[in-house]
């Protein structure tokens, strides 16, 4: 009887101990056995798509903890990613702001299905609201209507803006905004145009 | 104690005005979009049941080096039992030693049991003007065999255990030129892109029970009908990802890890989307 209830206390406890080694592989399953499947799935890519969605430092972290990164490891990827800011040589950070209401609207650009030498655009709509009169946008993003009037044009904040466009981790990291100067997805010239379309009193940003 | 409940009520009711100020127009055309569902959510005048009726004939057609039908085809039930498959898939199948979902067990089907070159049914794995997809046919009948069941994947083998493992890192793994995940979009509630809604996946319930048990789908907009696959590789496609290999392994991990989130869910296919 009493060997009964030992080998029922070892099943209880091969038991547990299983659900406890399967939780944690939910969690973070071993890094080459994903590879293996991102493999079967996009080997056959082209080599410079491939390198595409091979994660960096800063990624590998935010896919290790789902985007929810403790304060230690933010601080690193804000560093980080800091020191991949590049300013203009100009010192100027305001463009166009109609060419950055363009920028904002566009969407082409980077998909499987777009010709390569698609100019890509920001695409900010899809997460964020911007001008009043525009009712198609979304809400992954805060709300960016009366942006630089709210923070008064104060110079400081325009560069903040320039950066955080530039590579919005450098600001939050794991933030889920594209890092779009350091991915090289807008150039110096669109980024400055964006900022001026938050920035110029003028823009419809503003009104 | 009761003025603060009113000041905060009233200050609900402000947040929720201007909510509905800006989303005033998403609201319409959702409206309009739920109106025209229900009017042709009706299987007699949803083109889907015509990939149905296709997908029924292509099961019993003998085809292949070996001339014989897929009806021998063991979907996860045992030999040609269709009713109820297609609600506990991805699932492991000893012969393949793999786990699989629909799409990949149909193509294995067709070269061991019927000897079919497949190359040309996986070059018309989407259908398009004038040509007819045997796969996206096939999975619409043998899918609709599974309607008004509960969505309940078998997660007992080791490699279904792995397959929703995987799934679920692949679900927040960040890429392509704008750093997007799946989690980019559907890890929030009520969130959405211009003014498209988007579903939470990021945890079980009803918002990957609705979008899991309305799947394979006729998408009006495309005029055609379309399975997980497609909406997966169209996923990917916006993601700014590569483009995904048909009937491959992320693909499937994904589908398990959302039907694990979806489990208990009806299906009800296939359905009728914009």
């Amino acid at each position: 009887m009493k060997r009964v209830l030992t080998l029922a206390a070892l099943v209880l406890a091969a038991g547990f101990s299983t659900t406890a080694a399967s939780a944690q592989t939910a969690k973070a399953p071993n890094p080459a056995l994903v590879d293996a499947y991102m493999k079967s799935t996009f080997g056959k890519a082209p080599p410079e798509w491939q390198a595409r969605i091979e994660p960096d430092e800063t990624l590998k972290t935010c896919n290790a903890y789902h985007n929810e990164v403790p304060s230690a490891e933010a601080e690193k990827i804000t560093a980080r990613e800091m020191a991949r800011v590049v300013y203009p040589a100009d010192g100027k950070f305001l463009g166009n702001w109609k060419e950055g209401a363009k920028i904002a609207n566009n969407g082409r650009g980077g998909q499987f299905s777009d010709p390569p030498d698609t100019v890509s655009g920001g695409n900010c709509y899809a997460c964020h609201q911007m001008e009043q009169k525009e009712v198609s946008y979304g809400t992954l993003g805060p709300s960016l209507t009366n942006y630089g009037k709210d923070r008064k044009y104060d110079p400081q904040e325009i560069k903040n803006a320039f950066t955080k466009v530039y590579d919005s981790q450098a600001v939050f990291a794991c933030s889920n905004m594209p890092r779009f100067g350091v991915n090289k997805v807008l150039s110096e010239q669109q980024i400055k145009d964006i900022v001026a379309f938050l920035f110029d009193p003028e823009s419809p940003v503003n009104k | 104690m009761r003025k603060t409940v009113i000041r905060s009520a009233a200050a609900a009711i402000l947040v929720l005005c201007a909510g509905s100020f800006g989303s005033h127009a998403q609201d319409a055309s959702e409206k309009e979009i739920e109106r025209y569902r229900e009017m042709i959510s009706d299987p007699m005048s949803n083109p889907g049941y015509l990939a149905v009726d296709r997908g029924e004939a292509l099961w019993g057609e003998a085809r292949g080096t070996k001339n014989v039908s897929l009806e021998t085809c063991n979907l996860g039930l045992g030999a040609g039992k269709l009713e109820g498959a297609f609600a506990q898939l991805p699932r492991y199948f000893a012969d393949a030693d793999k786990v699989m979902d629909l799409e990949q067990r149909l193509l294995w089907c067709m070269q061991n049991i019927q000897g079919l070159d497949t190359k040309d049914v996986i070059a018309r794995r989407f259908s398009g003007p004038g040509r007819a997809s045997d796969m996206e046919d096939l999975v619409a009948y043998i899918a609709n065999k599974s309607n008004g069941m509960k969505i309940d994947i078998p997660l007992s083998h080791p490699k279904e255990q792995e397959m929703v493992a995987v799934g679920e890192a692949l679900f927040y793994r960040r890429g392509g030129v704008n750093d997007f995940s799946c989690a980019t979009c559907h890890a929030d509630e009520g969130k959405r892109i211009r003014l498209q809604g988007l579903p939470n996946f990021s945890k079980p319930g009803k918002p990957a029970q609705e979008t899991m048990g309305g799947w394979p789908t006729y998408r009006v907009s495309q005029g055609a009908l379309r399975t997980m696959q497609h909406r997966l590789w169209d996923c990917f496609r916006q993601q700014r990802w590569p483009v995904p290999e048909y009937g491959s392994d992320v693909i499937t991990a994904l589908t398990s890890f959302l039907q694990k989130q979806a489990a208990a869910g009806e299906l009800n296919v296939p359905s009728i989307k914009r």
